[in-house]
């Protein structure tokens, strides 16, 4: 039988992508998050959300791995180096990455609190667990994302008045 | 916004209903929002139906994992996992890896062209390279074998490092002659980290830390080949 962390990866690994706004530094998120997670399954107790747990583990090390590379030069990843370039699918390429390019000024904890919410769809409290903060911290986080990334998209239609929307 | 989120009771949604229907600013903000929502969706729900990396998909197939992937006869497939999984954070002093990596190249593309004396110690003397090598290191220093990827050891040279510290280079060579050099070095208090890359002209360099010890492959032999050779190299080395 699979591991009962098996199923969930598909999940993580969308969230990372959102939250890193990049396909192999997502995924090295989402490997860093398993390895820990794996490392410290004795710690889940049954009965609780595996998924939220498991978004709280992947909260931690991207919360460290900040940190890290807040203290490191930059260098080139090999991610960069390794990422195969896709084809380009215009109309819906343009419009990920003003999603991106938005997602991007956010504060990281917006978001996370954005994602979790809009994305993921936790409820209020679940976020608050996964990322040990009071709910109305979470919930003004949330204002303020939202508020944000509602005047970044704007701006960036705008900019674009050619751009379709997606849907 | 809690209604946006569907996290009301019903009560409260009907009396944000009917709030919102005279106020027209505050349903902008609920259509913005709700927007928000399905871009998000529409942008990364697609990374639910990719293929799950292999790299990812490695998950143990019980909960004594560890315990599998620590004995003796590790199979090839928990072993190539455990490889990825040993690995922890890119945590490195600020600097170091970087002139670490450069000191590797500079060492790989002075050596890589020799002919006559591309080592010191051929590989014939394969046990007296390692154990010069390991002293003069003061660490254990082996040369992993790479002969599955059609690369023999040519043999090994001592180096300069940062500091008057020593760092050992081995070099390996194909049927074709292209050629890679590994370069090892102590560095003291650095923690493990997971494999880094850089490139340097045309050749490729991956380089970790482990345990102490900081490992930089170097060669211009494709990058997927280059960390294929860098994944078997670290598992050779690493003991257990």
């Amino acid at each position: 039988m699979a591991h009962p962390i098996v199923e969930h990866i598909p999940r993580l690994r969308r969230y990372a992508r959102a939250l890193v706004g990049h396909r192999e530094r997502a995924d090295d998120l989402v490997q860093d998050a398993l390895e820990r997670a794996y490392t410290k399954w004795h710690l889940w107790r049954e009965g609780t959300n595996l998924r939220a747990w498991l978004f709280t583990v992947m909260h931690n090390v991207w919360v460290n791995q900040i940190e890290a590379a807040s203290s490191t030069p930059p260098m080139v990843g090999l991610d960069e180096a390794l990422e195969v370039s896709e084809a380009p699918r215009q109309e819906v390429a343009l419009g990920i990455r003003d999603l991106d390019v938005a997602l991007s000024s956010l504060p990281t904890e917006q978001r996370e609190v954005l994602l979790l919410v809009a994305l993921e769809e936790l409820k209020y409290h679940e976020v608050a667990e996964v990322l040990d903060v009071p709910i109305g911290t979470v919930m003004s986080r949330l204002a303020r994302a939202r508020a944000k990334l509602r005047t970044a998209l704007s701006e960036g239609t705008a900019r674009r008045p050619n751009l379709k929307a997606v849907k | 916004m809690a209604y946006v989120d569907g996290q009301l009771a019903p009560d409260a949604v009907r009396r944000v209903e009917a709030a919102l229907a005279t106020d027209e600013a505050a349903r902008a903000e609920v259509e913005a929002y709700r927007l928000q929502g399905l871009l998000l969706h529409g942008a990364y729900d697609k990374v639910l139906a990719e293929k799950v990396p292999r790299r990812l998909a490695g998950a143990p197939v019980n909960t004594s994992w560890t315990r599998i992937a620590m004995a003796a006869s590790v199979t090839l497939v928990v072993g190539a996992a455990f490889g990825w999984f040993a690995r922890g954070l890119l945590v490195v002093p600020a600097g170091e890896s970087t002139t670490f990596a450069q000191r590797a190249v500079a060492a790989h593309v002075v050596y890589l062209p020799e002919v006559r004396h591309p080592v010191e110690v051929v590989a014939a003397e394969e046990s007296h390279l390692v154990a010069w090598l390991s002293k003069r290191l003061a660490a254990t220093v082996r040369a992993p074998v790479l002969a599955d990827f059609g690369f023999r050891l040519v043999g090994g040279r001592l180096l300069p490092a940062e500091a008057g510290k020593p760092a050992a280079q081995f070099m390996y060579e194909d049927a074709q002659g292209q050629r890679l050099t590994l370069y090892v070095s102590k560095i003291e208090g650095a923690q493990d980290t997971a494999f880094r890359y850089s490139k340097e002209g045309a050749t490729d360099i991956f380089y970790w830390v482990d345990r102490n010890l900081g490992y930089a492959l170097s060669g211009a032999v494709g990058r997927e080949r280059m960390l294929e050779l860098s994944n078997t190299i670290y598992k050779q080395l690493t003991p257990g």
